[in-house]
């Protein structure tokens, strides 16, 4: 169909301009300094893909990027699970839905930085209720100077955080569900775990998916919280992703591998989610349905 | 209003939706457009209404060009099968809505007056200060229908209006809709997928299966004569029997060996054509033809009942025969065990032939009124 | 299988004062074992409360549900032994077709054995064998709703199988065949089948006994033929047949017969004011000195090819008082539009109502 005339493109001018200046033109500068050895603001040097190389060989970026990992996949394996449990003990409807609502929803409102503070003192074994009270059981723990510990506080803190955020998409998925689906299973005389595994697991799918590219693309750019708790430490025991990448852009002004590493790091976000995306589909969907001879 | 598509074909991608058709509408009258679903019932009434440009052809309206001018710059009134109605405004707003329209826009007292009358003829005047959300899926409906009746566009598009009703709202809402109608004042084109309510309509009726326009012509007419086996097809409910045949001797020889006298041609006979080729042609046998009862000259068609179908005032009796499966329609209620015996008796003149081609040979003349 | 008695009211809301309160008013009903019957009703007129109730998705807020003269109001579906089809399909997604039909007796224990056995006879019942293997996830609307039914015809030992409008989204080309297979399989299985619809077909085809409800009540109990010939109340005669019955006021006036106000030579039914109903099948044309011959003049005349559909005013002036509709058989003359008529309403299956009943109808429609 012929659109009745072009008037519709101006409107759409100002997304373009903000999405121009806002994204496309900082990421054509981050390519240009990955290909570049920037002396002094006046001297720079194209230098290929030597960035990218060095970064590549860097050790300590393996590091991090294998504890990123393993930090992303238990967030996800705690995270999901127990939101989709807080999910199912939610109250449906009713005054208690909606207060359980608003407590639920809560750590969700609390900017960035304040939870990491929040969880530094709450940590503390001098006057943090969590580290007094684990202390008072005796249990050596000291997130400042146990790497253990503080690696468990900082999956412990984003847990508190953002387990709500799956919970609320499961609860809204199930609420989702035709009651019709339930009176049948009423019927069929399937037991309670027969409904979860038959009905409402199934009919999670969609928005589990959501959850779970949300939480993976969140956690995997991890940053502030274990800054304010950490600061990376002890040792490098916390210090992922996007704080060693910050660390050598800031801290070190190695723009040029910063950059090369930004790319790569942006990259792999993108082919993970892709991947992740790519098998969640699949799931559940392994033996496709044959299209039927009358359809 | 005049409306005439002038060789109008529509395809979305290599797909064709509407093969290449001509159709002038009636004036003032109403017009059936039945189909099955996908027939290209609403791609033709979209093109009518200007919400999609046909791939080729033109439309004109009183002989001007419009293809391509857009919906808003032309006056009609459009009808969904949902009952779409704006949720905020009460019923009063929502059928003046058309009337305040800057282009259009009444004196107060005129808009009142207009909307109280509408109103009262589709029988909602005592809910003009509800909201849309606390009537029932047959209230709704009839404030649709008031807001695209209530400005008196020139031409009238209702896409099966009545298909998400029970059949009794139906029938009430139908009754009204074609009192409004015979007024005259518009031309109006109304899509259904139901033979019967086409007949119940009146007017003229536009036959389409599968993109094409197999016939257009006054209903009963069509009904009565249909051109083609398609158009029997499509213009039956229940559905004509349609039995392969073959000519040999003088008689048409059917499935089952059974024999079918060829009527002579006479004063109760329309005879379509005198040449087509009958070698492998089709009987139809209305349903309604079919009767337990038998009278002289009848032929006699042995089976059993596969299922009695009771609607009401009729039953249709679904039957197993050496012919193949035929429908029976029998007036009043019967009760048929599955499986049971059944004798159907049918007057040879009251069936229609078709030639090889699929096309009209003879049907029976039309009742005398 | 079990022979059920209700004898209960239900409202939605707490402490129901008027008729208007109940989503059903108190009523006795029974449904005998191994009967199919049918629910028919108008939207709104009780008739899933009614089927949720027996099948214990909803406890009545007064009175008792028996099963066989044993009181199961407080038992749950499953202790009721109840299966139920509901309006839209409802199958597991991540199961097959078979394992679905196997689903209700798996919960319960059945032997693997007699499952298998079950599910292939329900399979080849419904037509779904050749599906047994295949994800019910991608199949079509149609498949899926075989599947739900199959899924409540495949335990043999249920107290009844409930079905809630089960036929709403299957294409009509396949309804009728479905009608059949659902009477096939009660001839076959002898279960107690109770059906909830809104469809007149499917009712009276269904149904050796069909309930007919308006506004939370029952309003007459009977098989196909009794409810089409005799209709106990004005508003069964509406509701079943296209169109409906026609209602006439009537009158004996000092022993003589007025029907719409005019004088007609038949001999009352009944003292006072009454109303006369008569199915557009029995009104019928005829001359102006036959026994209870009416005056009209037609003012609509539909060729429904079967038959002619006459729509008149009685009476010979332009404003008749009463609208009447008759439908006069294909293969007779008949009059044209404006013309003045005679017919007659008067017969064996003319039937007779109170004005109070015709009354409750129109605060109906």
């Amino acid at each position: 169909m012929k659109p009745v005339n072009q008037k519709a493109w101006w409107l759409v001018l100002p997304v373009v301009l903000c999405v121009a200046f806002s994204a496309v033109l900082p990421l054509m500068t981050v390519v240009n300094y990955s290909v570049q050895d920037i002396i002094s603001p006046e001297r720079r040097v194209f230098v290929g893909t030597e960035w990218f190389a060095a970064v590549l060989r860097d050790a300590d970026l393996h590091a991090a990027l294998a504890r990123q990992a393993i930090f992303s996949l238990c967030v996800l394996l705690v995270e999901v699970p127990l939101g989709i449990a807080l999910a199912l003990a939610m109250p449906a409807a009713g005054w208690r839905s909606s207060a359980v609502l608003v407590l639920v929803a809560m750590s969700l409102l609390i900017p960035w930085n304040v939870v990491g503070t929040i969880w530094q003192i709450f940590g503390r074994t001098d006057i943090g209720l969590l580290g007094s009270t684990l202390v008072r059981f005796g249990v050596d723990y000291n997130y400042a100077g146990n790497a253990t510990d503080a690696w468990f506080t900082v999956l412990l803190m984003d847990v508190w955080h953002w387990t709500p955020l799956v919970a609320l998409l499961c609860f809204a998925g199930l609420r989702a569900i035709p009651d019709a689906y339930y009176q049948a299973a009423r019927i069929d005389g399937a037991s309670k775990f027969a409904v979860f595994r038959f009905i409402q697991l199934p009919k999670l799918r969609d928005v589990l998916m959501l959850a779970v590219l949300l939480r993976f693309m969140d956690s995997f750019m991890i940053y502030t919280e274990p800054f304010v708790l950490t600061g990376g430490g002890p040792g490098n025991a916390t210090t992922f992703l996007s704080q060693y990448l910050t660390q050598k852009a800031v801290g070190q002004f190695d723009l040029g591998p910063a950059a090369a590493f930004s790319l790569m790091y942006f990259l792999l976000i993108l082919l993970l989610c892709f991947v992740l995306y790519q098998w969640m589909q699949r799931v559940g969907h392994d033996h496709p349905a044959e299209p039927l001879a009358h359809d | 209003m005049k409306l005439v598509l002038d060789r109008i074909a529509h395809r979305v991608g290599a797909e064709p939706y509407l093969h290449p058709l001509d159709l002038a509408l009636h004036p003032g009258a109403l017009t059936v457009l039945l189909g099955a679903t996908r027939a290209g019932k609403t791609t033709l009434l979209r093109i009518m209404a200007g919400l999609d440009a046909p791939t080729r052809g033109r439309v004109l309206v009183d002989d001007v060009d419009v293809t391509g001018r857009p919906v808003r710059e032309r006056d009609i009134a459009m009808v969904y099968q949902q009952f779409i109605n704006y949720p905020s405004l009460t019923v009063a707003d929502n059928i003046a809505a058309p009337l305040r329209r800057r282009s259009v826009r009444l004196p107060d007292r005129e808009i009142e007056v207009r909307v109280r009358e509408i109103a009262t003829r589709l029988r909602i005047d005592g809910l003009l200060d509800r909201l849309p959300a606390q009537l029932s899926g047959g209230q709704q409906q009839r404030v649709a229908l008031a807001r695209a009746l209530a400005k008196d566009a020139p031409l009238v598009l209702l896409d099966e209006p009545l298909v998400n009703l029970d059949y009794k709202l139906r029938e009430e809402l139908r009754d009204a809709l074609t009192r409004l109608f015979a007024t005259g004042s518009s031309t109006v084109v109304y899509a259904t997928t139901d033979p019967t309510e086409a007949l119940l309509l009146g007017g003229y009726t536009a036959v389409m299966d599968e993109g094409a326009l197999l016939q257009y012509g006054p209903t009963a007419e069509v009904f009565h004569r249909p051109a083609s086996v398609r158009v029997a097809r499509a213009f039956s409910d229940p559905p004509m029997n349609l039995l392969p045949a073959r000519m040999a001797s003088g008689t048409l020889q059917l499935p089952g060996d059974v024999r079918w006298p060829v009527p002579m041609a006479g004063a109760d006979m329309h005879v379509a054509s005198t040449s087509g080729d009958l070698s492998s042609c089709t009987l139809g046998i209305r349903a309604s033809a079919l009767r337990l009862t038998s009278r002289v000259g009848d032929v006699t068609v042995r089976g059993t009942v596969a299922l009695a179908d009771i609607a009401g005032s009729d039953t249709f009796v679904h039957v197993h025969t050496a012919m193949g499966p035929l429908i029976a329609q029998l007036p009043g209620v019967h009760d048929f065990a599955l499986g049971a015996p059944i004798a159907l008796h049918v007057d040879p003149t009251r069936a229609l032939l078709f030639d090889s081609a699929g096309l009209l040979h003879y049907a029976p003349a039309t009742r005398a009124q | 299988m079990a022979r059920i008695e209700l004898d209960l009211a239900h409202a939605y809301g707490p402490n129901p004062q008027h008729d208007r309160d109940y989503a059903l008013r108190p009523l006795r009903a029974t449904f005998d074992d191994g009967g199919a019957y049918a629910l028919l009703g108008p939207s709104g007129c009780g008739k899933t409360t009614m089927l949720n109730l027996m099948s214990g998705l909803l406890a009545p807020s007064q009175g008792t549900v028996r099963f066989d003269g044993v009181d199961v109001t407080a038992r749950t579906p499953q202790q009721r032994n109840i299966a139920q089809v509901f309006q839209f399909p409802v199958v597991y997604d991540t199961m097959t077709v078979a394992g679905n039909l196997a689903f209700p007796s798996r919960n319960r224990g059945v032997d693997a054995r007699v499952i298998r056995e079950r599910v292939g006879r329900i399979a080849e019942l419904l037509e779904l064998n050749g599906l047994l293997d295949t994800r019910a996830s991608g199949l079509s609307a149609d498949a899926k709703q075989r599947i739900s039914l199959g899924r409540g015809l495949v335990r043999d030992d249920v107290s009844a199988v409930l079905f809630d409008e089960p036929l709403t989204v299957i294409d009509p080309h396949l309804k009728w065949q479905l009608r059949r297979t659902l009477k096939e399989i009660h001839a076959e299985l002898k279960l107690t089948l109770i059906y909830v619809t809104h469809d007149q077909v499917e009712a009276l085809t269904f149904a050796d006994q069909v309930v007919v409800m308006m506004q939370g009540g029952i309003v007459q109990v009977g098989s196909a033929s009794a409810l089409y010939e005799r209709p106990a109340h004005p508003f069964v005669g509406y509701f079943i047949g296209s169109p409906g019955m026609n209602f006439l006021s009537a009158a004996n006036v000092n022993g003589t017969l007025t029907v719409e106000g005019v004088y007609v030579a038949a001999a009352p039914p009944q003292s006072g004011a009454f109303v006369i109903g008569v199915r557009p099948e029995y009104v019928t044309l005829c001359a102006s000195d036959a026994p209870g011959a009416l005056p009209a003049r037609v003012t609509r005349v539909q060729d429904l090819g079967a038959y002619v559909l006459l729509t008149a005013t009685i009476g010979h002036s332009d404003q008749g008082s009463a609208i009447i509709r008759a439908r006069i058989p294909g293969d007779l003359p008949a009059p044209s539009q404006g013309e003045a008529v005679w017919i007659c309403v008067l017969g064996p299956h003319s039937c007779v109502y109170t004005t109070a009943q015709l009354g409750e109808l129109e605060g109906y429609v």
